[in-house]
């Protein structure tokens, strides 16, 4: 490996995968190192025995499971807008040819203690059970607003300054009611506290939007989700590969492999078993460096549960999103279910994975959960994580060091790309454009 | 009057320089470079063989082999595995019963695995004194792991078509089990969303 390069990237989580990708296509030459043996780091989608060994050392799975290789765990569990921003990296990037998706069943919300489904359309609007008739048409004239918005067209504005008036003001314009508030902004608009009803309302109008033309994207979607068969450590796999193909070339297994500093303190290679690659600037998250290059912003905790049974009160979906705004349970930021199953090829026959995750707020993490977990019925075992989210602190230019941000508990990617597009931005000096290009005939 | 085209995928395995990508020209596209390049930028390469039924998405290891790399997903839903060593290396041969060892722990039971010794063409040459792995060996080891075995030459095309055509026969037709995934959904294309008007979708 006593080679030189442009750039190091350590790590092959999902943010490092997809930048490795983006800089090969852009000509850099590229090494891409894990001390793992496994691609996806953080975000990798783990076999039974390696679970195991990540969460209960030198114990072995019950053999109701079936074999290890059937399941694909998720560490951070999110699901990918089917209009957003990650699509459309990947269409971008063609890499969707290395990957299957399947729909997301459903998108549900909970209010008063209730499990709903979150409406997909007019049928479904007409015959939920979130709100009464009258609540029901102040909402449909709220989107409609919403959806006939145009940001450059001052007719569909209807005398309102998006930019400047709060997002509650917006709500009060149109009279929705407190209830419907709640599920349009956590479950639609998917922010995941209320801070986001005093700042200006264009940004929750962009969100709804970016809603619903998720769920039209394709046919027979009955939610703006998609989630990739065989389960998300497939996507740092397949820009893995967009970068191999590039010409970068990978390392996994380097357990010691550590960054490589000049006099200056400049990040100039990355040392592994007694060699060094030479680089211009390294590319890895936070695990990688120093820690006082970066700090901690918050921790989110997480659980993973292996049932033999679909969540209840979710029309027995195979996969299903389950949003518990803040303030249905006394939080100060929201709770998020998700749940996939064999159907996904992520878990053997008959098996479901329910997953619950949250931004820590006590030191009780694992207690934090509980209302979640009362929602999945009985399971067959359960793991929990608590986990750091570290941000950078450093300054590039200065150091060499292009650090990403820890996994949050959003619902999504779209905070995973944004910060992607941000470092390659900050790395190349040019945005990436992401319109929408034809496609080369495969 | 056109039967149906199946799609099936196949991998190459083998050591860096044994052959895989001139094997896959030759066989694709009919042509050999004495200096093959690393494969940059082609994602994967496809031969339809129109009277087998069958379309061939070839995928090559992009490199990732050099440091045992590989990708779980590189091996995922593959109906046929070409593994590659170099007949002049008896390293590269070893590497390739490594690779079918990597293959067999997959535990796809549906594989077809061939093993393909390649550069016979410099076996062949003169006393053929460079040939460092035998036939007989080869094909000993190919029978006792229930491989197909030939010996090839991407350089003169010597079985190339044989193999990859072998191959195919030996595939099973059906689809494979986990083609029950009916509902997935197209990226990609042409933005595929415009099926339904935009505004249904919003209450």
């Amino acid at each position: 490996m006593d080679e030189s390069y442009d750039v190091c990237v350590c790590g092959t989580g999902l943010k490092e995968c997809i930048l490795s990708g983006l800089l090969s296509v852009a000509g850099m030459k590229v090494l891409h190192l894990d001390r793992n043996g496994y691609y996806g780091g953080e975000s990798a989608s783990l076999s039974l025995s390696q679970l195991y060994e990540k969460f209960r050392p030198g114990s072995a799975p019950s053999e109701t499971l079936g074999a290890s290789r059937d399941w694909n765990v998720d560490l951070v569990p999110k699901f990918m807008m089917a209009n957003g921003l990650l699509v459309k990296v990947l269409v971008h990037t063609e890499v969707t040819r290395y990957l299957e998706f399947k729909a997301v069943d459903g998108s549900y919300v909970l209010q008063k203690g209730k499990v709903h489904k979150v409406p997909a359309n007019d049928m479904e609007a007409l015959r939920s059970g979130l709100m009464g008739l009258f609540e029901k048409r102040r909402m449909r004239n709220y989107l409609l607003y919403v959806m006939d918005y145009n940001e450059k067209d001052p007719k569909t504005w209807k005398g309102m300054d998006l930019t400047r008036m709060p997002m509650s003001e917006l709500y009060k314009y149109w009279g929705v009611a407190e209830d419907t508030i709640d599920f349009l902004g956590h479950a639609v608009a998917l922010h995941s506290s209320d801070n986001y009803l005093a700042q200006p309302a264009l940004a929750t109008v962009k969100k709804t939007k970016l809603y619903y033309e998720s769920v039209v994207r394709f046919e027979e979607t009955n939610s703006p989700y998609i989630y990739p068969l065989y389960g998300l450590g497939e996507l740092p796999q397949a820009f893995a590969r967009l970068s191999a193909v590039y010409g970068g070339t990978y390392m996994l297994n380097q357990p010691g492999m550590t960054v490589a500093y000049d006099a200056s303190g400049k990040a100039c290679g990355v040392t592994s078993e007694g060699s060094t690659a030479a680089c211009k600037f390294v590319v890895g998250d936070p695990s990688y460096f120093a820690p006082e290059k970066t700090r901690v912003s918050h921790k989110v905790v997480r659980a993973i549960c292996f049932m033999n049974h679909p969540i209840p009160n979710t029309g027995d979906s195979h996969s299903v999103q389950i949003i518990m705004p803040q303030r249905q349970t006394g939080r100060k930021s929201d709770m998020y279910v998700f749940c996939c199953s064999y159907a996904h090829n992520v878990a053997s026959k008959g098996k479901f994975i329910a997953f619950v995750c949250a931004t820590v707020e006590t030191d009780d993490p694992v207690a934090e959960l509980r209302p979640a977990l009362a929602l999945l019925g009985p399971v067959e075992e359960q793991f929990f994580d608590i986990s750091e989210v570290r941000e950078p602190v450093n300054d590039p230019s200065a150091d060499g060091c292009f650090i990403t941000k820890g996994y949050d508990a959003t619902t999504h990617f779209e905070s995973t790309v944004v910060d992607c597009l941000e470092l390659y931005k900050k790395i190349t000096g040019k945005e990436l454009d992401l319109t929408e290009k034809e496609l080369t005939q495969q | 009057m056109e039967g149906t085209i199946v799609n099936k995928k196949l991998v190459l395995l083998g050591d860096m320089g044994a052959g895989k990508s001139s094997l896959v020209q030759r066989f694709v596209k009919g042509n050999f470079e004495d200096y093959q390049e690393s494969t940059i930028g082609a994602a994967f390469l496809t031969k339809t063989m129109p009277e087998l039924g069958l379309k061939l998405e070839i995928w090559d290891t992009a490199g990732q082999e050099r440091y045992h790399s590989l990708a779980p997903m590189y091996y995922r839903g593959a109906a046929a595995a070409v593994i590659v060593y170099d007949v002049t290396s008896p390293e590269s041969f070893a590497r390739a019963k490594s690779w079918v060892r990597e293959l067999m722990r997959q535990g796809n039971q549906d594989l077809v695995m061939a093993l393909a010794g390649n550069k016979a063409d410099l076996a062949a040459g003169g006393d053929g004194s460079e040939r460092k792995v035998s036939a007989e060996e080869s094909q000993a080891y190919a029978d006792e792991n229930g491989l197909l075995f030939l010996e090839t030459s991407a350089k003169t095309a010597q079985n190339v078509n044989e193999l990859f055509t072998a191959l195919a026969k030996k595939m099973p037709r059906a689809p494979p089990p986990q083609q029950q995934a009916a509902n997935t959904v197209q990226l990609g294309g042409n933005a595929s969303a415009q099926g339904r008007k935009r505004a249904s979708g919003c209450c």
